[in-house]
């Protein structure tokens, strides 16, 4: 028997930022089904505008509190690729290391904080302490360690300080990177308890097949390098960016929409896995199979399953770097930069997926003009159009499952919210 | 009975509450033995309008977040502004330097009149507040020390003097020394001068000190090369809403 009357509004909590899911039917028919974005903007392209080229990156950070290296980093290499700076192969290992910091903590805090409270019955991970003490206490010594990792490499995790346009401004102590080699590997066990955990968890079965963006490199799993890949339309170099994600507005939304050869693409986690899957590390891949996970997938419930199988990625590939890092011994290298007029394009893997930052130079370093395109930008189309296919299916149960399905469905994409709205 | 705590988010990245939850296992389940924390969007689906510490993180960018904001000050015995954007308007304020609509149209083009944005303002310049936790983000034993300070009803501890003084006994070398400016000589201390010891300089983020001596500020910068111009632009990225109302 189908809800004939459904009059659902619903102000998402356990996600970065402020959405609303509004769902109306009359007479079991959807008269409205919108995924509503009501963050106030705060209008970063703007704000940009006229600032000091050493300055940027660190306002930029400010557009996220959960991948505010994302956005340094990608503030950086656009603002390197406009002066024409090609940073040393030190700051990139370190870049890749720190990268990986950021991306241990975004998953974790959003598959053991955000979602896994879902699964197990609770509002949020402060009751767990009571009844799943070990789980919390273990999400939380993760959650930490990739924190202090960032903070041995950048002085801090949120908005970081030694990260600088033509390299780093101060190196970490190679004393204390040994000592997180160990953590790391400590860690390994860790992150087998997180993938049993998620083994236990029935996710949702929902398929609807779309479009997947994510940066591809020849040479390794792309966080920080390569080019545009698409499931449906094959690789392009990053100067096409603006064809590929077509932004639009809709009134209902203080974040821009984007679509590419479909209705909607999907960034993050799971894109990434469809078009890199053979990428992965080898401890990686053992977990994807293991949690059933294989390329391609097209149930959205199951990007959390694939940031868990990109966290042990990231533990193993931070244990390579350090490796690599030691043994070629770290250097002071003077950053040099040379400002001229131009433009110049950054594009990384943010935790949530791909992330663009455009900018136009003076010829004294000054910004004139900028454009930033948000992974959580590129998912809100798709995140409506998962709803549309999702909600019929769930008419015929109880309105308090059609709205925690409807909730985790959207926390399933990790939002960051007043990030796209930026 | 425990105090019942809650967070609320305006206009800002939320990064100061996700730094509140970089907490140690063991802080955690102590804090959660000292409050009741009934409020918390970013981690937590329950909520309540019964509650008596508001921390309120982001400044005021749009006339509907007005309303909601005085609502909790009502509600909340005590309210606490929680980093930059809440203490002192922060970064968001930069916008304030263009006309509103100039603003939108550089940001949404052709669809700004589905839009809205006033000035932005810091918590304080809209409804009264209790305690400050400052920075962006927060340095997290700060609040901590905060949170210790309003649970026993005492004024936090926190410096009113310049970072130049925590930069000092850090034992970094001056950056004006290196050849580079920076804002510590006039900004409030508390960070341990953390972004100079990661090899950068000050931006200005907790804020001017209470009587900022900021023509001797404006001469030292001067001095180093740079013109009156480029250090109000270095002002302006956390502090031009106090320069706009000083």
């Amino acid at each position: 028997m189908n809800q004939v009357n459904l009059n659902v509004h619903i102000d998402l909590t356990r996600v970065e930022g402020h959405g609303h899911i509004i769902l109306h039917t009359s007479d079991g028919k959807i008269e409205k089904l919108l995924w509503e974005v009501v963050e106030s903007p705060r209008f970063f392209e703007a704000m940009l505008r006229s600032r000091h080229y050493d300055d940027v990156h660190h306002i930029a950070s400010r557009i996220c509190g959960i991948c505010s290296i994302a956005h340094t980093t990608c503030s950086i290499q656009a603002t390197e690729a406009a002066f024409g700076i090609q940073p040393s192969e030190q700051t990139l290992l370190l870049r890749k290391l720190l990268y990986n910091a950021e991306l241990l903590e975004s998953h974790l805090l959003h598959a053991l904080f955000l979602v896994a409270p879902d699964f197990l019955g609770a509002d949020s991970v402060f009751p767990l302490v009571a009844t799943h003490k070990d789980v919390v206490v273990m999400a939380l010594r993760l959650k930490k360690l990739a924190y202090n990792l960032a903070e041995a490499l950048a002085g801090r995790k949120t908005h970081p300080l030694s990260c600088a346009v033509g390299g780093f401004a101060r190196l970490p102590d190679p004393g204390e990177l040994k000592a997180f080699r160990k953590k790391l590997e400590d860690a390994l066990v860790d992150l087998d308890t997180t993938v049993k955990l998620f083994k236990t968890l029935s996710i949702p079965d929902f398929t609807r097949e779309t479009e997947y963006i994510a940066l591809k490199d020849p040479k390794e799993y792309a966080f920080i390098s390569g080019q545009i890949a698409s499931t449906d339309a094959g690789t392009v170099p990053l100067d096409k960016y603006l064809e590929v994600t077509n932004e639009f507005c809709v009134p209902h939304s203080t974040a821009k929409f984007t679509k590419n050869k479909r209705d909607s693409y999907m960034v993050g986690a799971l894109a990434r896995f469809n078009n890199n899957y053979d990428q992965l590390l080898p401890r990686a891949k053992k977990a994807a199979k293991e949690l059933g996970l294989s390329a391609p997938c097209h149930n959205p419930f199951m990007i959390t399953v694939a940031q868990v199988v990109e966290t042990i990625h990231a533990l193993e590939d931070s244990i390579n770097l350090i490796d690599k890092i030691l043994a070629r011994g770290l250097k002071e290298e003077k950053i040099v930069v040379k400002v001229r007029a131009g433009r110049g394009i950054g594009a990384v893997e943010a935790p949530r997926g791909i992330l663009f930052h455009d900018y136009t130079y003076d010829a004294n370093g000054i910004l004139t003009r900028a454009n930033c395109i948000i992974p959580t930008n590129q998912n809100h189309n798709n995140i409506q159009k998962d709803m549309e296919a999702l909600v019929p299916r769930l008419l015929n149960q109880p309105e308090d499952k059609v709205r925690l399905t409807l909730e985790m469905l959207v926390r399933a994409y990790d939002p960051c919210i007043s990030c796209s709205t930026h | 009975m425990k105090p019942k705590v809650a967070f609320f988010d305006f206009t800002g990245c939320e990064g100061c509450q996700l730094d509140a939850l970089n907490l140690d296992a063991g802080e955690v389940i102590d804090l959660l033995n000292a409050v009741d924390i009934v409020n918390f969007r970013e981690v937590k689906t329950e909520r309540t309008d019964d509650y008596d510490i508001a921390f309120i993180e982001g400044s005021i960018s749009r006339e509907s977040e007005i309303p909601r904001l005085k609502k909790i000050r009502d509600q909340a015995k005590i309210v606490v502004a929680l980093g930059s954007c809440a203490c002192i308007g922060g970064v968001n304020c930069l916008k304030n330097h263009l006309p509103m609509e100039e603003a939108l149209q550089i940001v949404y083009g052709k669809d700004a009149r589905y839009y809205d944005t006033i000035p932005a303002r810091p918590v304080n310049a809209v409804v009264p507040v209790d305690y400050y936790v400052r920075g962006c983000p927060p340095v997290t034993a700060e609040l901590v020390k905060v949170i210790k300070a309003l649970l026993l009803g005492k004024k936090p501890d926190i410096p009113n003097y310049p970072v130049c003084v925590e930069c000092k006994m850090a034992g970094n070398v001056c950056v004006f020394e290196r050849g580079i400016t920076c804002l510590g000589p006039v900004i409030r201390a508390g960070c341990d001068a953390i972004c100079i010891t990661s090899g950068r300089r000050c931006w200005g983020c907790r804020g001017l000190v209470d009587d900022p001596n900021l023509d001797s500020e404006k001469d030292i910068l001067k001095k180093y090369g740079l013109t009156v111009e480029q250090v109000v632009e270095k002002f302006r990225i956390y502090n031009t809403y106090a320069e706009v109302t000083k």
